[in-house]
């Protein structure tokens, strides 16, 4: 054999060694997208998250116009940021169903009397359920529920100003 | 000695809010820290929640994990044995939702055949490296 042919193993080895190296030092997306969009929303009836709150069924999402499923905790940092945002959609005419993942309903009530309540039901989980069956890894997230009650987009993370007109889009574009 | 412990409560009565205002205040689901009483079905259980993975500390599996969705995803898992699932159906549950992220039983489909295929492919080609320079050695044997 050639001296040449020698070499290859290691320059197999180097370009490993390199793609590994160079990989490294690339952020990580660590989001993981649910599976169910496309999909109609599991069967889920939670009970209000307090006192004169409207607790939430999957039924609530049938008929009338496309709705936004908020899913949020009052001990949830990045859902404070995320509150003005939540606001402005209300405002520009969406209409927003939030649930309360794993929360008080003395904690809640502060939450919103500090950040605003832009839902027309807010319904409770203490144990995470409704994340499993949407499948959802955090929070917050927001999903875009069309009229026949069907996941058509999910938004992971806190809605910023940016991610506003692109939720009013996939709003319209569920009708 | 007495002053001392005042200090060390004042030092602790500080800190408590501050661990509070970090995580959710409920406890946890029921089936979170709570065998179950079949230990033929705690035991599946626990086989169940070693190869699941945690979706808020990517990773550890459920069973490694203190976080408390890790700690619902337990008592998701063993409720529903309690229910009559099998751990097969609980793992179909969880990927249909997840993808085979959610599992750390990796699965042979379109994507991940070559981690299967590569192993044996260098297997045989090693094999047949091997079984060639064996043949030219007894050769060279017979005729020396």
């Amino acid at each position: 054999m050639s001296r040449i042919a020698y070499l290859v193993p290691l320059a197999l080895f180097a370009f490993i060694a390199g793609l590994g190296g160079y990989l490294l030092t690339q952020p990580k997306d660590e989001a993981i997208p649910s599976q169910m969009v496309a999909k109609p929303l599991p069967e889920f009836d939670l009970p209000p998250a307090g006192q004169g709150l409207v607790g939430v069924s999957d039924g609530d999402f049938v008929g009338g116009e496309p709705r936004l499923l908020n899913l949020w905790a009052s001990w949830c940092l990045p859902c404070i940021a995320e509150a003005p945002h939540l606001a402005s959609l209300e405002q520009q005419g969406a209409e927003i169903i939030g649930i309360a993942i794993r929360d008080k309903p003395e904690d809640v009530a502060q939450f919103l009397a500090e950040h605003g309540n832009p839902y027309t039901r807010i319904g409770a989980d203490n144990i995470s359920g409704i994340q499993f069956e949407l499948g959802s890894s955090g929070l917050p997230e927001t999903y875009v529920i069309d009229a026949k009650g069907v996941i058509r987009h999910q938004h992971i993370g806190d809605i910023r100003a940016e991610h506003v007109p692109l939720l009013l889009k996939r709003l319209e574009a569920a009708k | 000695m007495l002053r001392c412990r005042t200090w060390l409560i004042a030092f602790w009565a500080l800190l408590a809010p501050l661990a509070l205002a970090a995580q959710d205040t409920q406890p946890p689901a029921p089936y979170a820290y709570t065998q179950l009483d079949d230990p033929a079905l705690e035991a599946q259980a626990v086989q169940l929640m070693a190869s699941l993975r945690c979706l808020t500390c990517q990773s550890q599996s459920i069973a490694d994990s203190d976080a408390p969705m890790a700690g619902d995803m337990r008592h998701q898992v063993r409720a529903r044995l309690l229910a009559g699932e099998s751990p097969a159906e609980i793992r179909a549950w969880l990927t249909e939702r997840y993808g085979d992220y959610v599992s750390y039983a990796p699965q042979v489909n379109a994507v991940t055949w070559p981690l299967f295929a590569v192993p044996l492919g260098v297997i045989g080609l090693a094999l047949l490296v091997l079984v060639g320079r064996l043949r030219r050695k007894t050769k060279g044997g017979t005729a020396a």
